[in-house]
């Protein structure tokens, strides 16, 4: 004699626990996919959002403007691109290297180091560097004269100076004669 | 005598420090790289100031893929006459050219030995698009990615327009808009007929 499942403490038969579990997995999944559906949809983007991407741009029409200040037509459109992409959910990065891929390197605030842009990063601080050693050899050749006397005391214990010293020089020829 | 002794003194007060030798390959590495970078600046500022490629000049070959993905390169037009018009959705001076230029294209399209290829500088796509529906352009356009045709011509704004003969040289140039279609006929018949 077989026993009764519910009376051995099970809530469902096996065969509907079966249903149940799917009926679960159903739901989960409805619910997920109308999360990714409402996560694609266009969401608003705020101008400020456009001119953080905007302002590492350029346009290579208006030069030395940033795009998130540039007035003209071609970077108001390039602003709306931006928009657009934003509200499509590509980030920052993603957008900028669109950009690149559709303008050339021209269109970055901060060209990237490679070929002869290395020069834009590698020029400066030597030149500082050189300009440092330069005035570190200066200062040294002013003060060698300085240095190159040995301190001599005073006849009277009193600090000697240069001018001292060759005070006291003259006085002591001047006597012997 | 007693200049002497005082000279003597001076000598004596004063003594210049012996001369360091200073290490000659530093000297002559920051000079070479001084050289090169002037060098490197000299020859960048005369491609700046070159301005556009001259009349006669081989005329610079770049790939142009169309809005609608066709693939043109100029170097497979030789034996044909070419005209590269450079325009921009933004530009209001290329409308004025824009439905003459349609017009000459129409004319000469079937002829078969004229190709008009149409260059779309610093744009968005969904306004260039509509630029070229606006004006019902038919002949093949695509943007200048990456600024590659722009530069290659040096162009210093739109539209500019550039005629290349069959040979592959540059045989004219039109800074600016066209004024009217007899204006563009005038200057292609010449490079057709030669």
């Amino acid at each position: 004699m077989r026993a009764n499942p519910i009376s051995r403490g099970r809530l469902f038969p096996a065969h509907k626990l079966w249903l149940v579990a799917l009926l679960a997995l159903a739901a989960v999944l409805s619910v997920t996919i109308v999360a990714v559906a409402q996560d694609s949809t266009p969401r608003p983007v705020t101008d400020d959002q456009v001119n953080a991407v905007a302002r590492g741009l350029y346009c290579p029409v208006c030069e030395n403007i940033p795009l998130d200040v540039c007035p003209t037509t071609a970077c108001a459109q390039w602003r709306e691109l931006i928009r657009v992409k934003l509200a499509q959910g590509w980030t920052g990065v993603q957008i900028k290297q669109y950009f690149v891929d559709q303008y050339g390197d021209r269109v970055l605030a901060t060209p990237p180091a490679r070929g002869l842009n290395w020069l834009v990063y590698v020029v400066p601080p030597a030149a500082i560097l050189a300009g440092v050693y330069i005035l570190y050899r200066a200062f040294q050749t002013w003060r060698k004269p300085v240095l190159a006397i040995p301190p001599v005391a005073s006849t009277q214990g009193e600090p000697t100076t240069i001018d001292n010293q060759y005070i006291v020089r003259i006085e002591e020829e001047l006597k012997k004669r | 005598m007693e200049n002497q002794t005082t000279s003597n003194l001076s000598d004596a007060v004063v003594q210049e420090a012996p001369p360091r030798s200073r290490p000659r390959w530093g000297r002559v590495l920051a000079w070479v790289a001084l050289m090169t970078l002037l060098v490197i600046v000299f020859l960048q500022l005369r491609r700046t100031q070159e301005g556009p490629v001259q009349v006669g000049q081989a005329a610079p070959i770049f790939p142009l893929t169309t809005f609608d993905g066709q693939n043109y390169n100029l170097a497979d037009l030789k034996g044909k006459v070419v005209v590269v018009n450079f325009w921009a959705s933004w530009c209001k001076p290329c409308e004025q050219e824009a439905a003459d230029l349609e017009s000459a294209w129409q004319f000469y399209k079937p002829r078969g030995d004229v190709v008009f290829l149409g260059v779309d500088y610093v744009d968005t796509e969904p306004e260039a698009k509509a630029y070229l529906q606006k004006f019902n352009i038919t002949y093949p356009n695509g943007p200048d990615l990456r600024g590659r045709a722009s530069q290659a011509y040096r162009i210093g704004g739109v539209p500019e327009t550039y005629i290349i003969d069959r040979n592959g040289k540059l045989a004219y140039v039109q800074i600016g808009p066209f004024s009217s279609l007899s204006n563009i006929r005038a200057v292609i018949d010449p490079v057709v007929g030669k």
